[in-house]
């Protein structure tokens, strides 16, 4: 029993790794079409689904080689016309054939940058309202008043994206377009709706940093004459600075990876933004829109897609965890 | 006036008690010496000392009564420290009643900006000023030789008995009247103990001490006035060798010779 | 000086706070205001064909129940490994760090892999498949909590459990389990809120439908799923039975935090 205890504790905890494993090892392989077809330039390709031009020109030359040809069967006889049309057929065919369905040209470009930039929109935005938040449970309300307004900001934590996403759509969006000008759906409010979402979880994080500060800490620099900002400026950010920084790399990775809080808004078009106020796309978007119409190719390149996602997010919280948030042991 | 500060009748209650913590307490803290508050767990010795510095006020609600006169910087005026309100009053008590608590509490910064920050804060602003005050109070805290190679060094890396010195020095850097010590040495080692032991002796020369100890034998070793608390109220004031060699009150002698507490 | 300074910092600080709440607040009373107009009868007893919520909010309840009762064994046996065998080894710390990423991972790749691996081969989107995901978003979270949790139990209890010659199996099971119970089930409930409330890794792996149906093994309704499509529908109704479905799915939410808050909170006190 003991033995057999143990081995099911280790399958479970063996488990984790088998996922996260499988994960990255079926994205890949999944992607692996897509990845061969376009390589690296995947990344830097603002074009989606568009016709690649070069087919063209081959397909041209032997066209013209075969009319040569069949002129002149036609000199010799002209029942060999029909053949040699028919032969026409057959060898523009033959040529799509021979091109596979590899004359699309996908590109990652428009949702990677639409992504990124949408994250840095909603971190600038949040990143300011968060502290303030945190700081003022923290170090400035009163317990009776900061008490309450902290579950509310935990339980606030707690909404599911899509409401986000559906207030944006039909309140916020209208609201944003009619003091900046432009499209409901754009770039602009994703990234506002993304920070808005990002809000109580970045501010409920740091405020857990922030009240590891050992109180006596704290009243040393009172005891020196230091006011709440010095104390809360020299003392209690440096000390709880890593503990900050990692909740504001975690909701980076967060917001990041985000589907249904920008599906709503961001347009899902995918074309670069002359202005913040026009609509693009990102990874999570083309993920969540495109699975159900996509085959072959399309759908290979979509899992390069989550294949980079997956990545880029990997990355954010590798970094996090590693430089800024070493768990207590 | 020869007491810098004067506890007079004080009586505290914390925000929301059912009872004062603190009952018609008095005692003089002279110029110059070394004052101890001694009595078991509980009995409000740190209550009385974090009275002194109103370090309470950081958490609003709590009531006083009586009066604690602090003696003005022109040595002929006393002021009741418990009437001040505005925060900048409270600012400039704190400049000149310096504490030191029970755990070294080093700032997250090097050991220089430790000391500097007081400073700084205060408004000195020349460079060679402050130089200047960061080297004498390392000095005058004992800690200037361990430390005047290490000064950009983070001050955490130094170890607990150097930390509380860093916070003395951090302390008296501010050029305070009065320092306030909350059991200054409970979680040191007994030879970083005594360092600290030496310099407050030292101290008292310059600055009018008052200490808080759970240590009895502390207590006996550097004070010239002792105050033995018990359950808020001060059972007995007297100069130290008259509470330890023959006390007044027989609660004193149970306390002093162990039989409680 | 230094006193300016420090009013116009808390005054900010304040105002940044306000500003966060009042976003927050509106959120809120928006989804309170449209969700509660579309309440009726017909919510809770029709079926998404015939204008109500009834098959999408228990299909989610089922696929997030399903979720949760394969993932409690897993998680939980891969927290007590965690805290009870692994020690203080490399592996452990691994697997920990693991099970963070996995937890912060974006949740639409979840539902991309369990496409993959069985969308595709089944040649069909199924309840099974959804269960899948949200088990796959599940588990971390009661792993670390179940960690957590562990780990505040005190060691003495432990050794006083092997030294009346108990087995770790018997250990961990009766006494380490039992102590930290409440709060291991509260990750529990937490863990299922959180997934519950997921769109993402539902869309093409469960989908939705508008039918009743209590087969996992095809297309199951999904009540996020299905708020998606509704919300986004030309029709004024199907936009309204959107927002009716955004509010229950956020009030029962918001009710299981509390649950889950109230239930640590008492045995704290």
């Amino acid at each position: 029993m003991e033995r057999l205890f143990k081995k099911l504790t280790q399958m479970s905890a063996g488990l984790l790794f088998v996922i996260l494993a499988a994960t990255t090892i079926v994205l890949y392989l999944s992607a692996k079409p897509a990845i061969e077809q376009f390589g690296v330039n995947f990344l830097f390709e603002s074009r989606w689904g568009v016709e690649e031009q070069q087919a063209v020109p081959a397909r041209a030359l032997d066209v013209e080689n075969l009319e040569a040809r069949s002129s002149d069967e036609s000199f010799i006889e002209e029942d060999e016309d029909f053949i040699d049309d028919d032969e026409d057929f057959v060898t523009d065919d033959d040529f799509e054939s021979d091109e596979g369905s590899s004359n699309i040209v996908y590109g990652a470009l428009v949702p990677i940058v639409g992504t990124i930039f949408s994250t840095l929109i909603a971190m600038l935005f949040s990143i300011p309202i968060a502290m303030g938040i945190a700081v003022f449970l923290a170090e400035i309300a009163h317990g009776s008043i900061a008490k309450p307004i902290g579950i509310a900001i935990e339980l606030l934590a707690s909404i599911p994206s899509i409401i986000y996403g559906m207030w944006g759509l039909f309140y916020f969006g209208p609201f944003i377009a009619n003091i900046f000008g432009g499209n409901t759906v754009s770039l602009l409010v994703a990234g506002l709706v993304l920070g808005v979402m990002v809000i109580p979880f970045m501010a409920a994080l740091s405020r857990d940093a922030i009240s590891t500060v050992p109180e006596m800490l704290k009243e040393s620099a009172y005891a020196m004459g230091a006011t709440k900002l010095e104390v809360i400026k020299d003392v209690v950010f440096p000390y709880a600075k890593s503990g900050i920084i990692g909740s504001v790399i975690l909701s980076f990775g967060r917001a990041m990876g985000e589907t249904m809080a920008v599906a709503f808004v961001i347009g899902g078009v995918y074309q670069f933004v002359g202005s913040v106020t026009d609509p693009t796309n990102s990874i999570p978007v083309v993920l969540a829109n495109s699975f159900a119409e996509s085959s072959g190719l399309s759908l290979s390149v979509l899992f390069y897609l989550a294949l980079i996602l997956f990545m880029m997010s990997f990355l954010v919280i590798a970094v996090a965890k590693h430089y800024f948030l070493r768990r207590k042991k | 006036m020869k007491n810098m500060l004067d506890v007079q009748n004080l009586t505290f209650t914390y925000n929301g008690a059912p009872a004062p913590s603190l009952e018609k307490i008095n005692l003089p803290v002279q110029k110059h010496k070394v004052t101890a508050l001694i009595g078991p767990s509980g009995c409000g010795k740190s209550t009385l000392l974090r009275a002194m510095n109103r370090i309470h006020d950081l958490y609003p609600g709590h009531k006083y009564e009586g009066e604690i006169n602090l003696l003005d910087r022109d040595e002929k005026v006393y002021t009741n420290i418990l009437s001040l309100k505005k925060e900048a009053d409270m600012i400039n008590l704190r400049q000149r009643v310096g504490m030191i608590f029970q755990k070294p509490t080093p700032f997250p910064m090097t050991i220089f900006e430790n000391i500097a920050y007081g400073l700084r804060l205060s408004g000195v602003k020349k460079k060679a000023d402050i130089n200047n005050v960061v080297e004498k109070s390392l000095r005058d805290a004992a800690l200037w030789d361990e430390a005047k190679d290490r000064l950009s060094d983070d001050a955490r890396g130094l170890s607990g008995g150097q930390q509380q010195r860093l916070c003395i020095a951090r302390a008296i850097a501010l050029k305070p009247e009065v320092i306030l010590f909350d059991e200054p040495t409970s979680a040191l080692d007994p030879i970083s103990t005594l360092a600290i032991e030496e310099m407050i002796s030292v101290l008292r020369e310059q600055y009018s001490i008052c200490i808080v100890t759970h240590n009895m034998q502390q207590a006996a070793r550097i004070s010239d006035y002792t105050g033995f608390m018990y359950l808020g109220k001060m059972i007995e004031f007297d100069a130290t060798d008259n509470i330890f060699m023959k006390p007044s009150v027989k609660q004193t002698e149970d306390y002093i010779s162990g039989r409680f507490g | 000086m230094r006193l300016i300074m420090n009013r116009l910092f808390i005054i900010a600080s304040t105002f940044a706070a306000m500003v966060g709440l009042f976003f927050l607040g509106w959120i809120l009373f928006t989804l309170c205001a449209k969700g509660i107009t579309g309440l009726s009868l017909k919510v809770f007893t029709n079926d998404l064909i015939n204008g109500g919520l009834r098959n999408v909010m228990v299909g989610q309840l089922i696929i997030s129940g399903m979720a949760t009762v394969i993932g409690i064994p897993v998680g939980v046996l891969a927290g007590i490994y965690l805290q009870e065998y692994g020690g203080e080894s490399k592996t452990t710390e691994f697997i920990r760090d693991l099970s963070d990423v996995m937890m912060s991972a974006p949740s639409i790749v979840v539902g991309t892999f369990v496409y993959a691996i069985v969308v595709i081969p089944t040649g069909h989107t199924s309840g099974w498949a959804g269960v899948l995901a949200l088990f796959i978003l599940m588990v971390p979270i009661i792993v670390r909590t179940t960690d957590d949790m562990l780990k505040l139990v005190p060691i003495e209890l432990r050794e006083a459990g092997m030294a009346i010659g108990a087995s770790k199996y018997h250990v961990t099971m009766n006494i380490v389990i039992r102590y930290a119970k409440a709060g291991i089930l509260t990750g529990i409930l937490l863990a299922f809120a959180r997934v519950v409330g997921e769109t993402a890794p539902l869309l093409y792996t469960s989908g939705s439908t508008e039918f009743w149906s209590t087969d996992l093994t095809s297309t199951f309704p999904s009540l996020t799923v299905s708020i998606y499509n509704l919300a986004t529908m030309p029709d004024e109704e199907m936009v309204q039975l959107g927002w009716t479905g955004a509010f229950l799915l956020t009030m029962m939410v918001l009710i299981i935090n509390l649950i889950g808050r109230y239930a640590s909170n008492k045995k704290r006190s």
